[in-house]
């Protein structure tokens, strides 16, 4: 799975002009930039389209069905029974919305939180006689506790090897549910009292129902503010890799917990509430089958989709119950089917239709355009550099080894305050890791990196970005399904302050703001502004350097990373991108790129540094270079 | 607790150990070749043991009317494609006699065999041959179609297809419990030791599994060419290795690795339907400690978690489960400290 480092750029270096020739031609004809809404995207053409319906809207309509279901009079009290029980699954299923579609986890162990929720309060309420009320926040802190401990354990995991550690976390509680004395063994805890408002037992599913639907309602807002923010754009960031996030500040470990507590913590709220509604706790509903089945239900519904979370839940539970009662029947007693029937749709759902239920829903509406965001104050800009006698950045005798190769060897270089420094070499010669050693990617064997007289060597990404270097990628790193502006806005994460609290109660709008205000100016500053609303996956690969680029500007930076700028750009973009960084020199920005179009370097440097098999072989004003005998035979392999 | 104690726990553990050790192996073969993380692994097992059981106590097994209709299933997969993609008579004739004649010419020599007083050496064999076409009819139905999906993807499946074999496992088998008799009733006496005859067909059975696997890989051109696809699937390709066949091939043999491991434990505990969860994800752990990559790791970590498991059982009996699996968690971090993640460029 790890690909050598050497492998990333294998190809020789001659093949790039043509390359680069052929991806010019495969772009669209020159009509970019005709007004395209995001409406023309994502709906299917042909089909039954309703009006518009703003989220708020949907949500109040929602929430009034849900309050008058009760009421109505010929509603059978097992429907209101059900209705309840698709509630308890929809707030686990809303926390692996978080984790598994938007954050990219997955966990078949979340049974095992509804557990430490169920099992606090059932402990508490029987045992000490607490009241249901008192016992939420020792519950949700049990859950979370937990979640902590098992997320510092795991969520540094990669891959698939998170969702095999929450299989053994999940069966390992399940076994220790069984086991303690202090839960009732195998025979759990009964006689659990039900909720009460003053004085009046909530036993009724009818009144109880307010209480499951106003919190699964209350949690799916809060969730949607979240992931409409700052915090929530670092948390959708994860799921496309973490390397981009962390070149821009954002602590992806610590996201990663955030939203795995998170998830936790909705798990746990349900458990609390499951206690108290049934009113015995045993340990079967918190194994790995229950796992599987919450998971089941957002994959069903559409992992990512807040309302997939409730729709899937909705499906899983009323499709569960109906098995039970039918499958009986048809193949006489004791027989549960319904694992199998699930097990074959999950096959088939992930055959012909990944995306869930929800897309398909959602599609019955038109897309909602997201106003371009008004102008907003200004952020605060980085202050004036500590120590302006030094270079900016100093490379010192830098080696990267890997196994026996050296990909960097010896390369000493600096970069000056308002300079424009170009690293060129053939396709190995070792820029992209002197650019991954300069940014905390990859760390030196042996050497230093110094930053405004400060010295960096083996500083994380994150530190890296908040020092004031901002870069872009050789392989872009978009998320493309965010827009542009939410990419951008990326960008500007470290100069924002909400957090999660803020962001999901709201507090963080004037934050949010100033973020978004920010993206904007840098947006239309790179020139992309009629593309700012749309997808970033569906800009051509040119333009999404040129986003990239408008995120690296969002930090404010002081020294601005490079890697194939005008990579895929056509003449006129390129003549632009000059002009852009240009007026980025004159404002005293300092810029180091990697770049293979020749005529872009000569024209646009004040300084170019030439690497071959890992070694600097020349560096000098664009004059002396295009004349130097050692680089020519690099390039073209001897000097005729 | 005692030398006797002591040793006596440490024999018990590798006897397990040794059944974990072809179930890791299995589960690193699939995940090598196709990326699948096969969850189900323990489904076989337990098929594999009831079949055996059953054969010997002379009924007819549930497996042939599960294979019958993994089979038919395949074929109908087989044919949706032919019928998508243009008729090619001469694969789907292939199909049909590997999907549909062979798991019906199982069914006609089982209804023979069943009752009729064959040893455990015809029945063994045929044990091995109901639960091992269920190996590529499952990736057929289940993986084949989503073969280029996320690791992740695939994960989610191969739970999917737990679920719906545990479910089926009750249906063709009934919710009883197993025992087959003894495959050795000999009893070996090493100083204060016993050592059951069980147990040694048990190391030796292993041993020899472990080693052809090795001879396949190392000396037969199907070997090679599962390693190939393992190593660079577009690679294999490139060289004419199909890896739809290789992946057929992967499952094949981790089902009958599966089957092996079943009737070696049929006549140490007692089987369920339901018992090849917990017994395939042991081998998982052993697994993992092998990075889901190293053969010799993870049977040498098989044993460990037989070791572990049996010292558990004998202090803390109650817990068994719950420290074998916790296990797996410091297992997890070692490994993700030591493999710091490198993100895929695409």
């Amino acid at each position: 799975m790890t690909s050598p480092p050497a492998a990333t750029h294998a190809q020789p270096l001659r093949s790039e002009a043509p390359m680069t020739a052929r991806s010019e031609a495969a772009l669209p004809p020159t009509t970019a930039g005709g007004p395209q809404t995001e409406d023309q995207r994502s709906i299917p053409r042909g089909r039954l389209k309703l009006p518009p319906l703003e989220p708020c809207i949907a949500i109040a309509v929602f929430a009034a069905i849900m309050a008058v279901l009760p009421l109505v009079p010929g509603v059978p009290l097992f429907a209101i029974t059900l209705i309840g029980n698709i509630g308890l699954a929809a707030l686990v299923a809303l926390g692996l919305v978080l984790l598994t579609g938007v954050g990219g986890m997955t966990s078949f162990g979340q049974a095992a939180f509804c557990g430490f929720g169920a099992y606090t309060t059932a402990v508490l309420t029987t045992t000490y006689g607490w009241s249901p009320w008192a016992t939420l926040p020792v519950a949700l802190l049990v859950a979370g506790s937990a979640a902590v401990v098992l997320g510092l354990l795991t969520v540094r995991l990669s891959g698939h090897f998170l969702p095999l550690g929450t299989l053994a976390w999940g069966i390992s509680l399940y076994y220790l549910f069984g086991t303690l004395d202090i839960l009732g063994r195998h025979d759990g805890i009964s006689g659990i009292p039900p909720f009460s408002i003053a004085g009046h037992d909530l036993t009724d599913p009818r009144t109880v129902h307010y209480l499951i639907w106003g919190l699964v309602i209350g949690a799916a807002i809060l969730t949607m503010h979240l992931l409409d923010s700052r915090v929530g754009r670092a948390i959708r960031a994860l799921r496309r890799g973490q390397l981009a996030g962390e070149s821009f500040g954002i602590d992806a470990a610590r996201m990663k917990l955030v939203v795995f507590v998170y998830a936790a913590l909705l798990a746990g709220l349900s458990g609390w509430l499951y206690a108290h509604v049934t009113r015995t706790v045993t340990q079967t509903p918190f194994g790995i089958n229950a796992g599987i089945e919450y998971l089941f239900m957002a994959v069903l519904g559409g992992a990512g989709q807040i309302f997939g979370a409730v729709v899937g839940a909705g499906l899983v539970t009323v499709l569960k119950e109906a098995l039970q009662r039918v499958l009986p029947q048809v193949f006489g007693h004791g027989v549960q089917l319904e694992a199998v029937v699930f097990g074959i749709l999950l096959v088939g759902l992930l055959q012909v239709a990944r995306e869930g239920v929800w897309p398909h829903i959602a599609a019955l509406w038109p897309a909602r355009g997201r106003p371009v965001p008004p102008d907003a104050p200004a952020l605060a800009r980085r202050g004036a550099s500590a120590a302006p006698s030094e270079k900016l950045l100093v490379l010192d005798g830098a080696v990267k080894k890997y196994g026996g190769l050296t990909a960097v060897n010896a390369v000493s270089f600096a970069v000056g305050r308002g300079e424009i420094v170009a690293l060129i070499g053939p396709n190995g010669a070792g820029k992209s890791t002197t650019f991954n050693l300069i940014t905390g990617v990859t760390r030196l064997t042996t050497g230093a990196v110094r930053f405004e007289g400060m010295d960096i060597t083996g500083a994380p990404p994150q530190e890296i970005a908040r020092l004031g270097i901002a870069r872009t990628f050789q392989h872009v790193k978009l998320n493309p399904e965010m827009s542009v502006l939410e990419n951008v806005a990326l960008g500007a994460h470290l100069r924002g302050h909400a957090g999660v609290l803020a962001s999901m109660l709201r507090l963080d709008r004037r934050d949010e703001a100033r973020l978004l205000g920010e993206a904007r100016r840098q947006i239309e500053r790179v020139g992309l502004a009629e593309h700012m609303l749309k997808p970033a996956g569906s800009l051509a690969l040119g333009q999404q350097r040129v986003v990239e680029i408008a995120r690296a500007l969002a930090l404010d930076p002081v020294l601005l990373l490079l890697d194939e700028p005008a990579a895929g750009l056509r003449h006129k973009e390129k003549e632009a991108l000059a002009a852009l960084l240009r007026s980025l020199r004159a404002q005293g920005m300092s810029v180091l790129l990697v770049e293979h179009d020749m005529g872009f370097v000569m024209g646009l440097t004040d300084h170019i540094v030439v690497l071959d098999f890992g070694t600097k072989i020349a560096e000098g004003p664009p004059a002396a270079i295009k004349t130097n005998p050692q680089v020519l035979e690099a390039y073209l392999g001897g000097v005729a | 607790m005692d030398g006797t104690i002591l040793l006596f726990l440490l024999q018990d553990g590798i006897t397990n150990g040794a059944v974990y050790a072809l179930l890791g192996i299995a589960i690193v073969l699939i995940f090598a070749v196709t990326r699948v993380i096969f969850i189900p692994q323990g489904e076989l097992v337990a098929f594999g043991a009831l079949t055996y059981a059953l054969l010997e106590a002379g009924r007819l097994p549930g497996t042939v009317w599960l294979t019958l209709a993994f089979g038919a299933l395949a074929f109908a997969f087989d044919l949706a494609a032919s019928l998508s993609t243009g008729i090619d008579a001469r694969k789907l004739t292939r199909s049909a006699g590997l999907t549909l004649a062979l798991p019906a010419a199982l069914l006609a020599v089982t209804y023979g065999v069943a009752g009729a007083g064959f040893g455990p050496g015809v029945h063994i064999l045929l044990t091995l041959a109901l639960v091992t076409p269920l190996g590529p009819y499952i990736y057929r139905v289940a993986f084949q179609p989503i073969a280029s999906a996320s690791i992740l993807a695939l994960l989610i499946t191969a739970v999917g297809v737990h679920l719906a074999l545990v479910g089926l496992g009750l249906v063709f088998f009934g919710a009883e419990g197993v025992r087959a008799p003894s495959l050795s009733e000999l009893t070996l006496e090493l100083g204060p030791l016993l050592v059951s005859g069980q147990s040694l067909v048990i190391y030796a059975v292993t041993l020899l599994a472990i080693g052809a696997l090795w001879f396949f890989f190392e000396r037969t051109l199907w070997g090679k060419a599962l390693k190939a696809t393992a190593v660079n699937r577009l690679g294999a390709r490139l060289v004419g290795i199909r890896t739809t066949f290789a992946g057929a091939l992967a499952f094949g043999l981790a089902a009958l690795v599966g089957a092996l491991s079943g009737i070696l434990i049929a006549p140490v505990t007692t089987i369920y339907y339901d018992t090849g969860f917990l017994i395939g994800l042991k081998g998982f752990v052993a697994a993992i400690v092998g990075a889901l990559a190293s053969y010799p790791l993870t049977a040498v970590a098989a044993l460990a978690v037989g070791i572990v498991e049996a010292f558990s059982s004998f202090v803390a009996s109650d817990l068994k489960e719950v420290i074998v699996f916790m296990l797996i968690i410091p297992v997890l971090v070692w490994r993700s400290l030591t493999q710091p993640h490198v993100e895929e460029e695409d």
